[in-house]
């Protein structure tokens, strides 16, 4: 919802078909190619004739590009979308809190995303960012790796917020929801206050 | 991999302390002679360009080698097992009638369990890297490729050594340092590894940062080298690609301390050096990794140890979460 404002704003027409399912990692990564192509194919029908498909996962973008049989070069993620397809860096957002960004990996090392989301941040009235020192390293979510070794799991996502509590900030930002929910997890073990937030829930907040 | 032992590593905190914040001093040295370096992506691309082309044609080369090396009066065993390679040291020990050997730091060795192979013979084997010498004591394995005893703390150091728990690190290294003296005089074989093969000089050079190596290569009597076939390279010159990134990927140096190009037995004429030079080639398994287009990238490896300390999961459950000798990213495959 908060993407499709976002993208709205920066005067996209926005669809969102509703017969859209997973892109398919979860099978892809547990080695059942076979299934995850059936979920790719089903993909490709879905979104026919749009010009642009957005995602607002660094993960699901950087499945669809780098491991279906042919990448649809029309999807982009959505930080990158913004700032080098639509050439916009501020939104006209407002947010009075203190966050920090987290690099997830698959936005990071897949596909190279590290200045845009930060220059998006950057535009945001109101905003401070400021950096944790462990910003590259993994929340320890990985998909089914957090199901399978739920113990290394959970202690490299402790780790991770023990680099979030140290920069004061009150909110992490990223742009994958699923590391977001792991690292929401720790944090409210740990007893924080800090919250979450998805990139464009912040673009879209005035 | 076994759960018990991952959750051993998690619940130790002195541990966790240890390995996180080694593998950290070791990634960031990294980045910081990486950044310093605008070519540095080029010269891993020409690295792995020279490693490609020579395993392609790995018969030419490793044929080149053993010339060159039988040329400057050495000796090539072929083992292609870690079994062949071991009985062949302890039969030259024994008929050469030696009971001490000295060994630097050899990932190759370690996969062979050759100290276990030495021991059952009734040679003594020391082992002469300051690492790999705390961790012999401790009657361990290398807890990481090019920091053997990265788990260990300066006090647990000072306990192995039996040395006063306050004890400096000039104080721990001078104590060992003490003892192998005594052992890199007395020993009749010394056996290093290599870190690259050199076909068209016959060469093996080993790159250290203690001179262990270098007294294991030209003390004793008898040298052996030991290797994995996949060490060879073509050309002297492709060390310059070679040694810009080896040392500032594995330990953020620009150089290490030590880098000895060791060729053969002592000449005519030259004050020191080994009376008789052997090089193992060891295959082990290489050969089927070698006819497996995809596997066979592996054999690229330089062993600079750089995806362990990346690795999040590495840092997390630590060296001995691994089904063998070699850890990390690089170990699974």
């Amino acid at each position: 919802m908060a993407m499709a404002e976002v993208l709205e704003r920066a005067g996209c027409d926005v669809e969102f078909r509703e017969a859209q399912t997973c892109c398919g990692q979860p099978a892809f990564n547990s080695g059942y190619r076979e299934e995850a192509r059936r979920v790719a194919a089903h993909f490709m029908k879905v979104f026919e004739g749009s010009e642009y498909i957005v995602v607002p996962s660094g993960s699901c973008a950087s499945m669809i590009s780098h491991h279906y049989d042919q990448p649809d070069p029309r999807v982009w993620e959505f930080s990158k979308f913004l700032v080098d397809v639509l050439h916009v860096e501020d939104l006209g957002a407002r947010l009075d809190r203190v966050v920090t960004y987290h690099d997830s990996c698959h936005a990071l090392r897949e596909l190279k995303i590290k200045d845009a989301p930060r220059r998006l941040l950057a535009n945001v009235r109101g905003l401070r960012v400021v950096e944790m020192d462990a910003a590259e390293e993994c929340c320890g979510f990985g998909g089914t790796f957090s199901v399978k070794f739920a113990d290394v799991s959970g202690a490299m996502a402790r780790t991770k917020i023990e680099s979030i509590l140290r920069t004061g900030a009150d909110t992490v930002v990223s742009i994958d929801s699923s590391c977001l929910m792991q690292l929401q997890g720790a944090l409210s073990r740990a007893g924080s206050n800090i919250r979450t937030m998805h990139l464009a829930e912040v673009l879209a907040s005035r | 991999m076994k759960l018990h032992q991952i959750q051993e590593a998690l619940g130790d905190s002195r541990l966790q302390r240890a390995i996180y914040s080694a593998t950290a001093r070791l990634a960031d040295g990294r980045t910081a002679r990486v950044a310093e370096m605008p070519d540095f992506q080029d010269l891993r691309q020409r690295a792995h360009d020279i490693k490609q082309h020579t395993l392609d044609h790995l018969d030419t080369y490793l044929e080149e080698l053993e010339r060159n090396v039988v040329a400057h009066g050495g000796q090539v065993i072929w083992a292609n097992t870690g079994k062949e390679a071991s009985d062949f040291i302890v039969d030259l020990a024994r008929q050469r009638g030696v009971n001490l050997i000295v060994k630097s730091k050899s990932m190759t060795s370690e996969e062979i369990h050759l100290n276990d192979a030495l021991e059952a013979a009734g040679i003594e084997t020391v082992e002469t890297d300051l690492g790999e010498y705390i961790i012999q004591l401790a009657h361990e394995k290398p807890y990481h490729i090019i920091a053997p005893a990265l788990h260990k703390t300066m006090g647990q150091v000072a306990e192995i050594l039996k040395a006063p728990a306050d004890s400096t690190a000039e104080e721990l290294t001078a104590l060992a340092r003490a003892v192998l003296r005594e052992k890199f005089l007395q020993a009749g074989i010394g056996i290093t590894g290599a870190n690259f093969l050199i076909a068209d000089s016959g060469a093996v050079v080993v790159v250290e940062n203690e001179g262990n190596a270098r007294l294991s290569s030209s003390a004793p009597r008898i040298h052996i080298a030991i290797a994995g076939f996949e060490k060879v390279i073509p050309r002297a010159q492709d060390l310059s690609v070679f040694l810009k990134v080896l040392a500032r990927s594995a330990t953020g140096q620009k150089l290490s301390v030590y880098t000895s190009f060791l060729a053969g037995p002592r000449r005519q004429g030259e004050p020191d050096g080994p009376d008789e030079f052997y090089l193992i080639l060891l295959d082990n398994g290489r050969s089927r990794v070698l006819a497996d287009r995809e596997k066979r990238q592996s054999l690229y490896c330089i062993r600079c140890g750089a995806c362990l300390n990346h690795c999040p999961v590495y840092r997390k459950i630590g060296g001995y979460s691994y089904p063998w000798v070699y850890s990390g990213p690089i170990g699974k495959i």
